[in-house]
């Protein structure tokens, strides 16, 4: 089976105790939902997914060289 | 009377008459207080038109009804004059200690008037207020003006002031109070430094009287538990202060690089509220009563303590000016506060000197005599020219009235990121549509804070919107616009709004005031105090074409990042903002609206 090349950045809390910005490879058809469960992070923990800069939802499959930025409920102003 | 103390300080600076007044209570209900009471009153003394450094113009500090209340975020206070950077009303808002203090001195108001032959400086304690020389402090940075004065009237005494800055009436000068709290925006100090005021101090012993003291304190506890459980203002904040938005913003590419000429970048990470955290910050440092304490003290580089930086500075300072060296950003943070100047117009100021630099409008000649570059991404000259901007040295002199006033003398306004002639703060509005219909009608020109579309556009509170959609979006701004209204003229902080809601705020109104108000009849103030304040404008002189958006925001697409290729489409929202608010198309409230509002007096106010 092919491998997808996918980076994640983690942000904020989700910093620590894991690199900030992660390369891993997950099977062709993996979910972000998938991405999450191999960081150990639980989707409600998950204030702000950017899929590419765009909003993204848990059950959206990935593809090959795909971005996600993962934030925990954060703010500001 | 509860909640409001009834009581109103006059004092003419010209023949140096001090007054105590009896507020009206029911001008001041109608129009909550703090934000609302002040451009009220301010609206019912002052001609629009007037000059704002000159001493027609008049300069009111105002606290709400639950300024100092037993309730979160109860020590903010206004400050309501008129702008000399825009020509609009200046309404700007502070933390920190001292608007409490002020409640429990026993007013609700201050209203200063005239012009100071000589520097002087105002103290209050209780019931005695004096008028004194300012020959001590006139010329000293917000620390040591603080540190003098409380030398003298003691440690428990609360300090505002202006710095250097307000003295050499830069239009964007601040009004500083607990030394690294400010009133930032519109050059607010800059009317203060016109009338020769230096600082007012106030020592406070009493209390604000609640209609039922145990009620007031148990709603107060059940908001503050609310906040301390939200996972933003119960966590988010406290642990990283706004600071964190830097990687949010720009991980959605609306973080403005180089004046706005690119909106992501690869660096903002070492600028981050991650970075800040980690290598600078030392404590929090939080204003009265407040439980969400998103204020940040940190240690810079060379052992000095300080107060941090905000996201708004991390970004001009840094991203805005192509800089990422946190130390140095954090420096010119410190060197704003001490010298009493706006943080977001300053350092955005010095992205446009960069870009007029860069497009060859400003030459090397011009330059010379101070040593320093307008490179993007000089650290050091960056913090070089925000100190010669504050005591308007050499080229400095020139940037110290703001960047539309800079880049218009080059015969290039279209590089100044402004709205109304105030610098729009560090969100891209072609990324975040309905951001951008707060920055374009904003009343107090170029602003995020009076309605913080950014929340639901990005953060997702009180609900996720899709940022680039304009569905919707101008109703949904008018409803922020007046929720903020209305939390300002309480007396409380608009970060609450991460936790609370509209009918927390009525509960907490009724709480201390006494059963007055219902999510509507709150709400509608709101509106009223907007509508008001756009009257102001209207009268002095703004009309449709100030309700805009640089040029390169509305014509130019994103180049790059994750908001690429999109602009911003004010030519939809602006006449659907207009119709929500009850406008004719020109932006002029209609004799309905007024009505409606209880507004009646201001018929034919504007003709």
């Amino acid at each position: 089976m092919r491998c997808l090349k996918i980076e994640v950045r983690l942000f904020a809390t989700f910093r620590i105790g894991r690199d900030k910005i992660q390369m891993l490879d997950m099977p062709e058809g993996s979910k972000i939902i998938d991405v999450l469960d191999r960081l150990n992070i639980k989707s409600e923990e998950v204030s702000i997914l950017l899929l590419n800069g765009r909003d993204g939802d848990a059950q959206r499959i990935l593809k090959d060289s795909d971005v996600l930025a993962l934030f925990p409920p954060v703010g500001g102003g | 009377m509860y909640g409001y103390n009834g009581r109103v300080i006059r004092i003419n600076l010209t023949d140096k008459s001090i007054k105590k007044e009896e507020l009206d209570l029911e001008v001041a209900k109608k129009y909550i207080g703090a934000r609302g009471l002040g451009v009220k009153t301010f609206m019912d003394e002052v001609d629009p038109k007037i000059d704002a450094l000159s001493p027609e113009n008049k300069l009111i500090i105002a606290g709400g009804p639950l300024t100092g209340a037993p309730v979160p975020t109860s020590g903010r206070f206004m400050v309501v004059t008129k702008s000399p950077l825009t020509g609009t009303i200046a309404i700007s808002n502070s933390g920190g200690k001292w608007g409490a203090e002020l409640k429990f001195a026993g007013y609700d108001m201050i209203i200063l008037e005239g012009k100071a032959k000589d520097p002087v400086y105002i103290n209050i304690v209780d019931d005695v207020i004096t008028i004194l020389e300012a020959d001590e402090v006139w010329g000293k940075v917000a620390s040591e003006t603080t540190d003098i004065l409380q030398d003298i009237h003691g440690d428990k005494a609360k300090v505002l002031c202006i710095g250097p800055a307000g003295e050499k009436l830069s239009l964007m000068a601040a009004i500083m109070n607990d030394v690294d709290r400010a009133a930032g925006r519109g050059g607010v100090g800059a009317v203060l430094g016109s009338k020769n005021v230096k600082a007012i101090v106030v020592r406070g012993t009493g209390k604000v009287a609640l209609v039922d003291d145990e009620k007031a304190k148990k709603v107060g506890m059940d908001k503050i538990g609310i906040l301390r459980k939200d996972p933003v203002a119960g966590q988010g904040l406290p642990t990283y202060g706004t600071a964190i938005l830097v990687n949010i913003i720009n991980e959605n590419g609306i973080h403005p690089v180089k004046n706005f000429q690119e909106s992501y970048t690869d660096q903002a990470d070492k600028i981050s509220g991650e970075a800040l955290t980690e290598k600078y910050l030392v404590r929090k440092n939080p204003c009265y009563r407040c439980p969400i304490a998103c204020g940040r003290w940190i240690k810079l580089e060379d052992g000095t303590e300080c107060g941090g930086p905000e996201y708004e500075t991390l970004w001009s300072f840094g991203s805005d000016c192509g800089i990422y060296d946190l130390n140095a950003v954090d420096v010119a943070n410190m060197l704003c506060n001490e010298y009493g100047i706006d943080t977001i117009s300053v350092g955005a100021t010095i992205a446009a000197a960069m870009e007029l630099y860069q497009r060859g409008y400003i030459k090397d000649e011009e330059l010379a005599a101070d040593g320093y570059s307008l490179n993007w991404g000089d650290a050091e000259a960056m913090i070089a020219w925000t100190k010669k901007i504050c005591l308007r040295e050499g080229f400095g002199d020139k940037m110290a009235d703001g960047s539309y006033r800079l880049c218009e003398s080059y015969g290039a306004p279209q590089y100044a990121m402004t709205v109304k002639k105030q610098e729009i703060p560090a969100y891209d509005p072609r990324g975040a549509q309905g951001h951008g219909i707060t920055y374009a009608v904003n009343n107090r020109g170029g602003c995020h804070i009076k309605g913080y579309m950014i929340s639901p556009e990005i953060l997702g509170y009180p609900e996720k919107l899709d940022r680039f959609s304009l569905e919707g979006k101008a109703g949904y701004a008018k409803v922020f616009h007046d929720l903020t209204a209305v939390i300002d003229s309480l007396g409380l902080c608009i970060f609450t709004t991460f936790g609370l809601g509209l009918p927390d705020f009525v509960d907490m109104y009724n709480a201390v005031v006494g059963e007055e108000h219902d999510n509507e009849s709150l709400l509608r103030a709101g509106d009223r105090i907007w509508t008001l304040e756009k009257l102001f404008n209207l009268k002095a002189g703004l009309t449709k074409a100030d309700d805009t958006l640089p040029k390169r925001l509305l014509e130019d697409q994103i180049a790059e990042g994750p908001s690429k290729g999109n602009v911003h489409h004010l030519d939809v929202l602006l006449p659907e903002y207009y119709s929500v608010r009850g406008w004719d198309s020109e932006g002029v409230p209609t004799d309905d609206t007024l009505k409606a509002l209880g507004l009646e007096e201001y018929i034919g106010y504007i003709s």
